[in-house]
């Protein structure tokens, strides 16, 4: 009886978790660009990985310490992997979607190449006197 | 200072070594305690990664504060992405901002950016001194300070006790 309670509780956490991963593939499909993808991947395949493992959690609970090392493994590694990856989108100019606002680092980037650009020439002129 | 790092490293390890033998038999534990002593001398020379973590009790209660306030910010970017993702007209604004952070110390910055990265509609893209570009899905302004406040501040003022 109690460990039927228990299976059911974490059949609906992990199901909970796999709808998440669901929400999060269908984002993948209808989000316009990569930058916008990765936003919708990163965040529903982390809580829905740890959904899932809570879930199996209840299931086999003697496995305790090994759900709560691969949940702290997904928490530090997914951001980290999805930064890399967008940050390799935008240095090889995978373009941003029409409906971008803004971009900032393309301004800051232009600022500081100007003044590179700027710093140059002041130094060939010098170099020339 | 130096000992510090090989406590904490220590630490990590021994509670690493409990959490995946999931025991607590005396050889077991004698035998993790061992090995936990023995490795932080011969895997890092300074473990210089933890020079600025605090270990007061106040960093440590902030430390469990932030984990908190860093658990409801993921459950929400949950909800926030799926809202998104299932009405139909696809409500999205998105653009890079910059925003600032005062945080000086390296791990400090990296738990930052990893946090932005799992709140709602935000994403590191890249650190640049102490200026932050963030991706969002629902830009809202763009002035620093305004988006400072709005992203940052949440997570700093806990990382700030913490990290330094």
């Amino acid at each position: 009886m109690d460990t039927n309670i228990l299976e059911i509780i974490g059949g609906s956490i992990a199901i909970a978790g796999s709808i998440f991963l669901l929400l999060g593939s269908i984002g993948l499909y209808r989000m316009p660009d990569a930058y916008n993808r990765i936003q919708a991947g990163t965040k529903a395949s982390t809580l829905g990985t740890i959904l899932s493992l809570l879930g199996l959690f209840f299931i086999f609970p003697s496995w305790f310490g090994k759900f709560m090392v691969l949940i702290l493994f997904v928490l530090i590694t997914n951001p980290v992997s999805s930064h890399v990856l967008a940050r390799a989108a935008y240095h090889i100019m995978v373009p941003l979607t029409k409906l971008t606002q803004v971009d900032k680092w393309k301004e800051r980037r232009e600022i500081d190449e100007s003044r590179k650009a700027h710093l140059r020439k002041v130094k060939i002129q010098k170099e020339g006197e | 200072m130096k000992w510090k790092n090989y406590l904490i490293m220590f630490i990590m390890l021994f509670v690493f070594w409990l959490l995946l033998n999931n025991s607590l038999e005396k050889e077991i534990v004698l035998l993790g305690f061992g090995i936990s002593l023995v490795l932080p001398f011969l895997l890092c020379g300074k473990c210089e990664v933890f020079t600025n973590l605090s270990l007061s009790p106040k960093a440590i209660l902030y430390s469990f504060l932030f984990l908190f306030t860093f658990l409801i910010a993921l459950v929400k970017a949950n909800f926030d992405v799926a809202r998104r993702v299932l009405s139909p007209s696809l409500p999205i604004n998105p653009g890079i901002v910059e925003v600032k952070t005062k945080l000086k110390s390296k791990i400090g910055r990296v738990i930052l950016a990893d946090s932005i990265t799992l709140t709602p509609g935000t994403f590191t893209l890249e650190i640049i001194d102490d200026s932050i570009f963030v991706h969002w899905i629902d830009v809202q302004s763009t002035d620093i300070q305004e988006n400072t406040k709005l992203i940052v501040s949440q997570f700093e003022k806990y990382l700030e006790v913490m990290y330094g």
